[in-house]
């Protein structure tokens, strides 16, 4: 199995509490789906709205996400999956695919010599 | 001992035909795609010795299979890592440390297309994977038919593997219900390669023939492959039917012909005939898509007498069924070149007017090329000359500039 970070892209600002009740219903299903397509979430989190966000380069601190955009982060997962394609699979059936997206990225792993 | 020039002969020949079988079996031993072509490599390097020294074998792509697969596990054991990296792209269960029985050796390559051409990398990395894993073209050859340099293309094919391998990009064939996406993903590549062959701004004309000629021998190992993929059969068809008319499409002097300017008389009528009967192939089973719906227009061209003479009507039907399967406004200009012939040069105008709103089309040069042309058509040579300006201020093509600047030339002296 390989491990890969799922980046969950909303429309800025992303605040949990705005999430609609069929959003989180969906949100509900979808451990059950990841099982059912043979991948497995390891460990996830959802992030306070973006105007919560701030930003450091160098010595510089502003306000807001590093990189603004019309879609910020909103959370993250672990997933575990035997290879991409079912890594991509699970990914395409969150919600956040609707108005938002996600980025499937593989962990690092350091190399064995 | 085998004559030298046969054994160089026949190694070379096991290069062009076998790459692609003797890669995608070594890539399930090795693992990953950097090990297997090494030893793929150094497989075709021991032919040379061998087959002089034994002869040539009955089955040259079976004798390099098993030589590279076994270099491959020798590198294996030598690391010590065997477990560490078959994982990478084997499925757990096909894991053997035995030397494969030779006539058991699968069929690799569709899973090796397939994975060359996965989503997960940009079309340019497809590409450049599927010339280098499955046609075996050597780096400094596909940096020079994409007119990039060497050190980047390299890094490209890299980066790709380097994809392939961290994020785990399975080693295998699509499932059904997948299929039809990752397939048109493959005969994109493909049919990408005949065009960057065809209309490359630059470079020499033996790459691009080289370009074409792969095209055509991809097509062919897909279609030998997956006989009942009707989309197979329709790109094959479309390549043939595009290259027959490939000596005609410039002048003697390297000038571009207009299909309407071309001497029929030189088109490949055998690579026509072929191209035609795999439309009519395509056609019988009732699933056709965008590359048999292309090459069913193509054949209708090649096989017309003359531009004049050509069954436009069934071009605008095929051009609407096409549009249907592949809502694209290029296709749409090229509608509208047919409808011109059936209902008049007005008709045309009116919708490449309409077409010349959609943002997707912005900056491609044939919109106010073929406005121009039809404005010519039309006897407005005022507009006809500002519209092939306008298409002049958006061409990249050397060919294609000294064609337009005739058009515009003749236009403005009567």
């Amino acid at each position: 199995m390989a491990q890969y970070a799922v980046l969950i892209y909303s429309p800025a600002p992303a605040d949990p509490m705005d999430l609609t009740p069929d959003y989180i219903a969906l949100l509900e299903r979808y451990p059950a789906q990841v099982a059912e397509l043979g991948g497995q979430i390891v460990t996830g989190f959802a992030l306070q709205p973006s105007i919560t966000a701030t930003a450091v380069r160098g010595d510089l601190v502003t306000d807001g996400p590093f990189i603004e955009a019309k879609e910020v982060v909103a959370g993250f997962f672990v997933l575990e999956a035997p290879d991409l394609d079912v890594a991509l699979k699970i990914a395409k059936l969150n919600p956040a695919t609707i108005h938002g997206g996600v980025e499937v990225r593989p962990l690092f792993v350091p190399p064995a010599e | 001992m085998t004559d030298r020039d046969e054994v160089e002969h026949a190694v070379a020949d096991a290069h062009r035909r076998e790459w692609a079988f003797v890669l995608a079996a070594t890539a399930r031993v090795a693992g990953d795609f950097d090990l297997a072509e090494e030893c793929v490599q150094e497989a075709y390097v021991a032919a040379l010795g061998a087959w002089a020294r034994d002869g040539v074998p009955d089955r040259p792509g079976a004798w390099l299979t098993a030589t590279a697969r076994r270099k491959a596990l020798d590198v294996l054991r030598r690391r010590q890592v065997l477990r560490a990296k078959l994982p990478l792209l084997l499925e757990p269960d096909e894991t053997e440390f035995e030397m494969p029985d030779e006539v058991a050796v699968p069929d690799d390559r569709l899973r090796l297309i397939f994975t060359c051409c996965h989503p997960a990398l940009a079309r340019d990395a497809q590409v450049a994977l599927t010339l280098r894993l499955v046609c075996g073209v050597s780096t400094g050859d596909i940096a020079r038919a994409f007119l990039v340099s060497e050190p980047t293309m390299a890094a490209r094919v890299t980066r790709a593997k380097k994809k392939i391998a961290a994020a785990r990009i399975p080693y295998r064939v699509p499932e059904s219900a997948e299929l039809p996406e990752r397939l048109d993903a493959v005969l994109t590549v493909v049919h990408l390669l005949l065009t960057t062959g065809h209309t490359a701004p630059s470079g020499t004309d033996l790459v691009r023939a080289d370009l074409v000629d792969r095209a055509l021998h991809l097509a062919r190992m897909l279609l030998a492959l997956m006989p009942d993929e009707p989309e197979v059969r329709g790109l094959l068809a479309l390549l043939l039917l595009t290259n027959a008319r490939r000596a005609t499409r410039t002048d003697s002097q390297g000038r571009l012909l207009r299909l309407e300017d071309q001497d029929r008389s030189a088109w490949d009528r055998a690579t026509i005939d072929e191209g035609r009967r795999l439309v009519v192939e395509a056609f019988r089973t009732g699933r056709v898509g965008r590359y048999a719906l292309q090459a069913a227009i193509a054949s209708l061209h090649a096989l017309a007498p003359s531009y004049d003479a050509t069954d436009w009507p069934q071009i605008v039907r095929l051009y609407d069924a096409l549009l249907g399967c592949w809502p694209s406004p290029v296709v749409a200009l090229n509608r509208a070149v047919a409808v011109s012939m059936v209902d008049g040069p007005e008709a045309a105008l009116t919708e490449v007017d309409t077409l010349a709103q959609d943002p997707r089309l912005a900056g491609y040069h044939y919109l106010p090329a073929i406005r121009a042309d039809l404005l010519r058509r039309l006897d407005r040579p005022a507009e006809a000359a500002e519209a092939y300006r306008a298409a002049l201020a958006l061409v990249d093509n050397d060919a294609e500039r000294t064609h337009l600047t005739t058009r515009l030339a003749t236009l403005s002296t009567p």
